[in-house]
């Protein structure tokens, strides 16, 4: 697992309303480590050992000198929005590398991407690179009106490309009718919030797109729900860790003073395993396969947690 | 033998017996040895330098088919150029650089009095395509895997020293194609976890392995295509004398290096090939004796496979005869 970053605040942009975007760079001035398009950094949302949130990366993914990220004012959120909005030019901010979540498929003969709202950011590092490759592409992009991230942006890099929609009815039918008209090979991206996501994906399988050609952001906006809060029994020690409603069952552990090995807290990783010894565990990651699941013998706890009210760990 | 050859040899046995494992550690670490140390860097440049890149550029001249890139790859490769370039740069400050900050950038390399200035992205900028001309900077052979569908797709690469397998036949296979002749390894689920394990490499965060078998002479391309060459090395090991035995079988390892591609998210994988004869390997005495017990306790079908069980048992009395 690569080191953190210590990046600094280099400026700040709050022309679209709600919305920030930050730009983060080395104090030294020097290179990042590239990405893939459609990655995210973790970003230790307050001092070290705070929570962290995942943004998207939205600037140039070769030999970057900067990374940027715009961050949506949650105001009920757990934290993270509301601190990156008060951030100012200078402040100093830890940051994962950069990890690979929802990249382009090479292959693929043609990119259809959908943006809704903020979920405009992973959209827009595909779109550079497909611009800079020279890739077929097609961006639909369905956000409130006069509050567009990026959107000069998208224009400059897709011009006839690019299709806004800023009201449901426009949006679906437009959405069918591009899923419907595309070649065969072409790969659908969306990235927005839960529910825009879930509708882009059930029009896509309605019209018989395969799975393996639809790619969703899982965490473009959206916390997972709270949870019903639980009791975590340590096997090793056998004490008994509270996990009220709203917190994970990661951050219950490492208030109780464990060090759990994490990266991604949000259920993508897989570094955040541990052993089951008895209770139900509910998952809520993207890593365990469902014969992994099913054996409900490890977690990832940083998102999962307990289909009950009491689960045994081997720690 | 050049003894910074022997000094540097990554020898391939951290214990009495060899079975298949998911031997994979995270890269670059230094590993000290009897002889010397190795695994400073991914890319390793060392006295065989320029005859191992003529030869290279011989074998590939003879059989192109030993380069081939799917359309989709032409990013990948951009990126594994970029990337080696970096890690030479780093690795051999004195003889190698890398400036600018892209998209343009200059790469220098005095071992061959190159200074050849490039823009990402654009093949008009460099004399050659972007994984040929790195491939002629770097000792490795070069694989580059896809990721896509939940698998893994040997989609580009370029193989000039192949140990009895042949890249321009693998290409566009799945991972799983590509180890389907290697015995035991389905059983054990060695080859799904290490496919699972390559999906989620990261990038910043590369990892080698090391695999190895015997050869012949001093040759580097083993390859399926060549066989009527070198299959008949191996029967003729029976017949020769002690000190032709010595001088001709080599330990040959290989260190592969995985590493995940920042921009393209491909995973590039490096083999780089290490020959080391018998009578060198005595010399030193706990290589000797370690070798000697692998090889005595390899079960047959792994020796099978590895095309040595035909001299095994003289490559074990030969080994056991010169015991200090
Ligand atoms: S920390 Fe990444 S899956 Fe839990």
């Amino acid at each position: 697992m690569s080191a953190a970053l210590d990046l600094v605040v280099a400026a700040v942009d709050d022309t679209v309303p709600g919305v920030r975007s930050v730009r983060l760079v080395r104090p030294d001035g020097g290179a990042l480590p590239g990405f893939t398009p459609g990655s995210h950094v973790v970003v230790t949302c307050g001092p070290p050992g705070a929570p962290g949130n995942a943004y998207s990366l939205t600037g140039d993914s070769v030999a970057p000198r900067a990374y940027t990220i715009s961050v949506l004012r949650l105001d009920a959120g757990r934290g993270g929005s509301r601190w990156v909005h008060a951030l100012t030019t200078g402040d100093r901010v830890e940051v994962t590398p950069p990890r690979s979540a929802f990249p382009p498929v090479l292959a693929a003969r043609r990119h259809l991407l959908v943006a809704g709202g903020i979920g405009v950011t992973p959209i827009l590092s595909h779109l550079r690179s497909a611009v800079r490759w020279g890739r077929d592409v097609e961006v639909l992009y369905a956000h409130r009106p006069g509050a567009a991230a990026h959107l000069d942006d998208l224009r400059d890099l897709a011009g006839d490309a690019l299709t806004c929609l800023t009201d449901r009815t426009t949006l679906g039918d437009h959405l069918q009718r591009r899923l419907a008209d595309q070649p065969v090979g072409t790969h659908l991206y969306t990235c927005g919030p839960a529910g825009f996501m879930d509708t882009v994906t059930l029009a896509a399988r309605r019209l018989g797109w395969p799975d393996e050609r639809i790619h969703v952001e899982h965490f473009g906006v959206d916390d997972l729900d709270p949870g019903e809060p639980f009791e975590a029994v340590l096997r090793a020690s056998g004490r008994t860790v509270p996990v009220p409603s709203g917190t994970s069952l990661l951050d219950a552990l490492e208030g109780a003073g464990l060090s759990v090995p994490n990266l991604c807290r949000q259920g993508v990783c897989g570094e955040c395993r541990v052993p089951v010894a008895a209770g139900t565990p509910l998952h809520r990651d993207l890593v365990l396969t469902d014969a992994e699941k099913a054996a409900a013998d490890t977690l990832l706890c940083c998102v999962s947690r307990a289909a009950d009210d009491r689960l045994e760990l081997d720690l | 033998m050049d003894r910074a050859l022997v000094a540097g040899f990554p020898f391939p046995f951290p214990t009495d017996r060899y079975r298949y494992s998911t031997n994979v550690e995270p890269a670059p670490r230094v590993v000290s040895t009897p002889a010397g140390q190795w695994g400073a860097s991914l890319v390793d440049v060392d006295g065989e330098y320029h005859r191992e890149l003529d030869e290279r550029a011989a074998v590939l001249e003879r059989d192109p088919s030993r380069y081939a890139v799917l359309d989709h790859m032409a990013p990948a490769c951009w990126d594994t150029m970029l990337t080696l370039m970096r890690e030479l740069a780093a690795a051999y400050p004195d003889v190698m650089s890398l400036d600018g900050d892209g998209p343009s950038y200059v790469w220098t390399n005095r071992l061959f009095d190159v200074e050849q200035p490039f823009t990402y992205a654009q093949p008009s900028t460099l004399p050659d395509e972007p994984l040929r001309y790195v491939a002629s900077q770097v000792q490795e052979d070069l694989v580059l895997l896809d990721q896509r569908d939940g698998d893994l797709w040997g989609d580009a690469g370029l193989v000039t020293f192949a140990a009895d397998w042949s890249f321009g036949f693998d290409v566009g296979m799945s991972f799983l194609e590509i180890h389907g002749p290697v015995p035991r390894l389905r059983e054990t689920g060695v080859i799904t976890r290490a496919r699972e394990f390559i999906m989620r490499l990261q990038p910043g965060a590369p990892y080698r392995r090391t695999n190895w078998t015997l050869t012949v002479g001093r040759r580097l391309d083993v390859s399926t295509e060549r066989y009527p060459e070198w299959g008949p090395d191996r029967p003729r090991m029976l017949t020769v004398d002690d000190v032709t035995f010595g001088r001709e079988v080599h330990l040959r390892t290989e260190v592969q290096h995985l590493v995940r591609l920042e921009e393209s998210g491909a995973v590039l994988f490096l083999i780089r090939t290490y020959l080391l004869p018998f009578e060198e390997l005595a010399r030193v005495e706990p290589w000797r004796a370690t070798t000697a017990a692998v090889l005595a306790d390899l079960p047959d079908d792994i020796a099978d496979y590895k095309g040595i069980a035909g001299y095994r048992d003289r490559a074990v009395d030969w080994l056991h005869a010169h015991a200090p």
